[in-house]
C-alpha cells in the first residue's frame, strides 16, 4: 500500500484546501432568504444578518429619485418599505406587479434598505402552476377518456 | 387539434411501456421477435411524439390563443422566428421538446446498431424508453402542453397572448436552450450503452467505443449551450456579466463539468483498463446531473424565496432521481467483479496520475457546485433557514480550482503513461517553466497586482507554450521526412491524430477563455445622469452626448442616446445605446452599444431616461472577446476530434515500449499519442 501513500497524501491536501476554503467563505457571503412575515419576525437579527426578501412590487408604489429607488413590497397582505440605494440600475424586469428579491438590510424604523434587487415577471416568465392568467380559468379539457385535469 | 396531439402523447406513452416489456423479455426469454417489436415501438414513438411535437408548433406559428400554451407565450406581433422557439420557451412545451429529442436519439440508435451490438441493444432500447417514460408522464398527467383555456368549461380563446420575454427575443438566446437540451438529453445515450453493458456484463470496453463519438457530440452541443448563455447575458442584460453563479447557470454546468470529466477518464479506461467503476460513476452521475438540470430549470426549487411547494413536477424528478440513482447504485455494487482494473498506479509523475487528479478536480468542482447551488434547500430543510451562497463564495472556491485545472492541462498530456523520467520533464517543460516565470515577472514589474491574474496569465502561457510545442515538434518531424511546408505538415499531423491534436486545440479554447477570465479585475465602471451636451468619462474614453432622441414604432418605443466617443482625445466614432419599451409585454429592455476590441470591449448601457435626460452606464471590459474566441476554439477544436483519424487506428490497449521520450522516433508517431 505504500505505493498509493503519495496519490493519498495528495489527495486529502486538495480535497482538505478545497473543504477549508469552501466552509471559510461560508460566513462572508450567506444570506438569508426570507418572506414578509419571517422578516418581521426576525427582529433585531435583520438588523445584523444579510437577508434577502421575496414579495410581489406593490402598483404604483415606485417612486424613483436621485441615487434612489423607494417601493414597497407586498406578500400575505404584509407590506415592507423599500429603499434601493445600489449602484446598478434596476433590472428591466423590475416594475409594477413583478416579483421580486431584495438583498440588503432592515432598519430600526422598520425599512427595508437594499443593495440589490431582483425581479421577474410574474406572468411572463415562469406563470405559477394552477393559477389562470389574467382572470381566464384555465382548465384541461379531456383529450381522452383515461385521464383528466 | 389539441385533442390529437393529447392522444399522440398518451398513446406514445403505453408504446414506451410496451417496448421496455418486450425489450427486456425478449432478450431474456431469446425472443427475437419480440425484442424486434421493441425497436419498432421505439421507432413509433419518435413518430407519436413528433406528431404531438408537430401539433404543438402548428398552434403556436397559427396563434391557436385557445390553447394555454400558446396564449401564455406568444403574441400576434411576434415573429415567426419566436413563434417557433416558444416551444421551448414555457415549462410544457420544454418537456415535449426533451421528450422529442429522446424520441429521435432513440430512433438514431436503433438505426446506427441495427447490425451491432444485438446483446446490448434491447437493454440499451429500455432503459430509454424508461426514461422516454418519465418524460411522457410528466407530458401526460402533469404538465400537458395542450392544455385549452375555458370559463365554466366552455372553450374560450384570448384576442391576443402574452407574448415572449423581450429579454428572451434575442438570437443566442433562442438557440440556447435547444443547444442545453440537445447536451442534456445527449448523455441518455451513452449512459444506456454503459448501463446495458453492465446489465449484460458485455466483456471489453465496446459502450465507450460505441458512444465515443455520442458522448463527444453531446458534450460539444453543451459547451456550446453554456457559452451562448453567458454570451447572452453579456449582450443582453445591460451590466456586462457573463457568469453569476446563478442557479439556472449552475444547472446547465454540472453536468459538463461531469461530461467533462468522464471524457478524460474513459481514456484510462480505453489504454489501460483502469478506472472502470470510475467511468460507471461518471456517466451515470452525469446523466443524472442532466435530469437535475432539467429539474433545476424548470421548476424553480431554487430561484425563489418558497418554491418548492409551487412546482407540480418537482416530486416526479425527486422520485425519478432517487430511483435511478438507486437501481445504478445497485447494479454496479452488484457488477463489481466485472470492473476490476487491470492495471495499478505507478508513479505520481505519470498520465495515469494526471487523469486521476484532473478527474478529481473536476468532481470536487462539481460537488462544490452543487453544493453551493443547494445550499438554500438543503438549510431550508435541516435548519428551516433558508441560506443562500452568493457569487462571492463561488469565485472564491472555484477560481483556484480552475487555475489548477489550468495547470493541469499543460502538464498531463506531456506526462507519459506510467512513468515520466526526468529527462523527459526536462525536455518539455523547461522553456515553457521558465517562460511562465518571465511572463509571471513581467506582468509584475508592468504594474500588474492581481495574484489570481498573474498567475492565469501565467500558467496560460505554460500551456499554450506546450501545446504550441508539440504541434511544432509532430509537424516539423513530418514536415522534413515529406518534405512538405509547416502549415501542409501540421494539418497532416492533425489528420493523423485528430483526436489527440482535436484535444489540443479544445485545450487551447479553455487557455484562451482563461486570457479573457483574467481582465475581470480590471473592469472600470463609470455611471452618470446626462444631458444633451453632457460628457461621461470611463477610462481612457470620453463620451459625449451629441443628442437624446426618442421614437415609436408599434412594437416598442425607444430612447437613444447619440455619443460622440473618443478615445485619450482622438475621435473614434459614434454608439447609439437605445432603450426600448416593448407595449405587449409591458416590458423595457436594453440594446447595448458595445465597441469589441482584442484587448478591451468599451460597453454602453442606456439604463434609464427621464425628461431630457439619461442615466448611462459605461464600462470597460479588458480582455473580454477571448472568452468568445476561446469558446470558438474549443468548438472547432471538438470538431476536428470528431473527424476520423487518417491512420486507422486500433484503440487496443497497447504496451507502452519506451518509458523516456527519447525512445519515440517521430513526435505524433505511434507510441504515447493515442489519447
Amino acid at each position: 500500500m505504500r505505493k498509493y501513500g503519495k496519490f493519498a497524501v495528495l489527495m486529502a491536501i486538495i480535497i482538505g484546501s478545497l473543504l477549508w476554503i469552501a466552509t471559510a467563505s461560508v460566513s462572508g457571503s450567506k444570506t438569508y432568504y426570507v418572506t414578509i412575515p419571517e422578516l418581521r419576525k426576525m427582529g433585531n437579527e435583520a438588523s445584523v444578518k444579510r437577508v434577502r426578501v421575496g414579495g410581489d412590487v406593490q402598483n404604483n408604489s415606485i417612486v424613483r429619485g436621485a441615487g434612489f429607488v423607494r417601493f414597497n413590497l407586498v406578500q400575505d397582505k404584509l407590506t415592507l418599505p423599500v429603499v434601493y440605494e445600489g449602484r446598478d440600475a434596476l433590472p428591466d424586469t423590475f416594475k409594477d406587479g413583478a416579483q421580486a428579491l431584495a438583498g440588503g438590510r432592515l432598519d430600526s424604523a422598520g425599512v427595508f434598505h437594499a443593495q440589490e434587487v431582483q425581479a421577474k415577471c410574474a406572468s411572463k416568465y415562469a406563470p405559477k402552476p394552477g393559477v389562470a392568467p389574467d382572470g381566464l380559468q384555465k382548465q384541461v379539457k379531456p383529450a381522452s377518456t383515461s385521464y383528466k385535469s | 387539434m389539441e385533442n390529437v396531439g393529447a392522444l399522440a402523447l398518451l398513446l406514445a406513452f403505453c408504446v414506451a411501456l410496451y417496448a421496455i416489456v418486450a425489450s427486456v423479455t425478449g432478450r431474456l426469454k431469446k425472443k427475437p421477435f419480440l425484442t424486434l417489436s421493441g425497436e419498432r415501438a421505439t421507432l413509433a414513438v419518435w413518430v407519436l411524439v413528433s406528431t404531438a411535437a408537430g401539433i404543438l408548433v402548428y398552434s403556436l406559428m397559427t396563434g391557436d390563443y385557445r390553447m394555454a400554451y400558446v396564449a401564455q407565450h406568444t403574441n400576434r406581433d411576434m415573429p415567426p422566428f419566436y413563434k417557433f422557439a416558444a416551444w421551448w420557451g414555457g415549462q410544457e412545451g420544454s418537456l415535449l421538446f426533451w421528450s422529442w429529442l429522446l424520441a429521435t436519439y432513440g430512433a438514431v440508435v436503433v438505426f446506427t446498431t441495427r447490425r451491432s451490438h444485438r446483446n446490448l441493444l434491447p437493454w440499451v432500447i429500455a432503459i430509454l424508453s424508461t426514461i422516454q417514460l418519465f418524460f411522457l408522464t410528466l407530458n401526460t398527467f402533469v404538465a400537458n402542453p395542450f392544455q385549452v383555456l375555458a370559463v365554466d368549461k366552455v372553450v374560450t380563446s384570448v384576442a391576443d397572448g402574452m407574448g415572449l420575454n423581450p429579454l428572451l427575443q434575442y438570437w443566442a438566446m433562442v438557440i440556447h436552450p435547444p443547444f442545453l437540451y440537445l447536451g442534456y438529453v445527449g448523455f441518455a445515450v451513452p449512459f444506456s450503452f454503459a448501463m446495458a453493458s453492465l446489465i449484460t456484463k458485455a466483456p471489453g470496453e465496446s459502450w465507450i467505443h460505441t458512444t465515443r463519438r455520442w458522448t463527444l457530440v453531446t458534450w460539444l452541443f453543451q459547451s456550446t449551450g453554456v457559452m451562448l448563455g453567458s454570451a447572452w447575458a453579456y449582450h443582453v442584460l445591460g451590466w456586462g456579466g457573463y457568469w453569476m453563479w446563478d442557479p439556472v447557470e449552475n444547472a446547465s454546468v454540472l453536468p459538463w463539468l461531469g461530461g467533462t470529466a468522464f471524457l478524460h477518464s474513459v481514456m484510462m479506461q480505453e489504454k489501460k483498463g483502469m478506472m472502470k467503476v470510475w467511468n460507471m460513476v461518471l456517466i451515470s452521475a452525469t446523466f443524472f446531473l442532466c435530469i437535475f438540470g432539467t429539474f433545476l430549470t424548470r421548476s424553480g426549487i431554487v430561484s425563489s424565496v418558497h418554491a418548492f411547494a409551487e412546482s407540480p413536477i418537482g416530486k416526479y424528478f425527486v422520485s425519478f432521481l432517487a430511483l435511478g440513482i438507486a437501481a445504478v447504485i445497485w447494479l454496479i455494487l452488484d457488477r463489481l467483479d466485472y470492473l476490476k482494473s487491470e492495471s495499478e498506479l505507478e508513479s505520481v509523475v505519470s498520465r495515469e496520475s494526471s487523469f486521476l487528479f484532473n478527474n478529481l478536480i473536476l468532481l470536487a468542482s462539481c460537488f462544490a457546485v452543487l453544493w453551493g447551488t443547494l445550499f438554500p434547500v438543503l438549510t431550508e430543510k435541516f435548519s428551516n433557514e433558508k441560506i443562500s451562497l452568493d457569487a462571492v463564495w463561488f469565485n472564491r472556491l472555484m477560481v483556484p480550482i480552475g487555475l489548477f485545472l489550468l495547470l493541469l492541462t499543460g502538464l498531463g498530456p506531456l506526462f507519459a503513461w506510467r512513468r515520466t523520467s526526468i529527462d523527459s520533464l526536462r525536455k518539455n517543460f523547461q522553456w515553457p517553466g521558465i517562460g511562465t516565470l518571465v511572463v509571471a515577472a513581467a506582468l509584475f514589474i508592468g504594474g500588474m497586482r492581481y495574484p489570481y491574474s498573474i498567475i492565469s496569465l501565467s500558467f496560460c502561457f505554460f500551456v499554450a507554450a506546450t501545446i504550441v510545442m508539440e504541434f511544432f515538434r509532430g509537424a516539423s518531424a513530418i514536415g522534413e521526412k515529406s518534405q512538405i511546408g509547416f502549415v501542409p505538415a501540421v494539418i497532416e499531423l492533425t489528420h493523423r491524430n485528430t483526436r489527440r491534436y482535436g484535444g489540443y486545440l479544445v485545450h487551447m479554447g479553455i487557455v484562451l477563455m482563461f486570457v479573457g477570465w483574467s481582465g475581470h479585475p480590471f473592469n472600470i465602471t463609470s455611471v452618470g445622469e446626462v444631458e444633451k451636451g453632457g460628457m461621461l468619462k470611463v477610462g481612457a474614453y470620453d463620451l459625449k452626448v451629441v443628442d437624446l432622441t426618442q421614437g415609436d414604432t408599434p412594437n416598442y418605443e425607444w430612447e437613444t442616446a447619440v455619443l460622440d466617443v473618443s478615445k485619450n482625445g482622438n475621435h473614434i466614432g459614434t454608439m447609439e445605446p437605445t432603450r426600448r419599451f416593448y407595449k405587449a409585454a409591458q416590458q423595457a429592455t436594453a440594446i447595448v452599444a458595445l465597441r469589441s476590441r482584442l484587448n478591451e470591449d468599451l460597453y454602453i448601457n442606456y439604463a434609464a431616461g427621464t425628461a431630457g435626460k439619461a442615466t448611462l452606464q459605461a464600462y470597460v471590459f479588458p480582455l473580454v472577446d477571448w472568452i468568445w474566441i476561446g469558446a470558438v476554439t474549443l468548438i472547432f477544436g471538438t470538431l476536428v476530434a470528431l473527424v476520423p483519424s487518417k491512420v486507422a487506428r486500433s484503440y487496443r490497449r497497447t504496451e507502452v515500449v519506451g518509458v523516456t521520450q527519447k525512445e519515440v522516433p517521430v513526435p505524433g508517431g505511434e507510441v504515447k499519442n493515442e489519447a
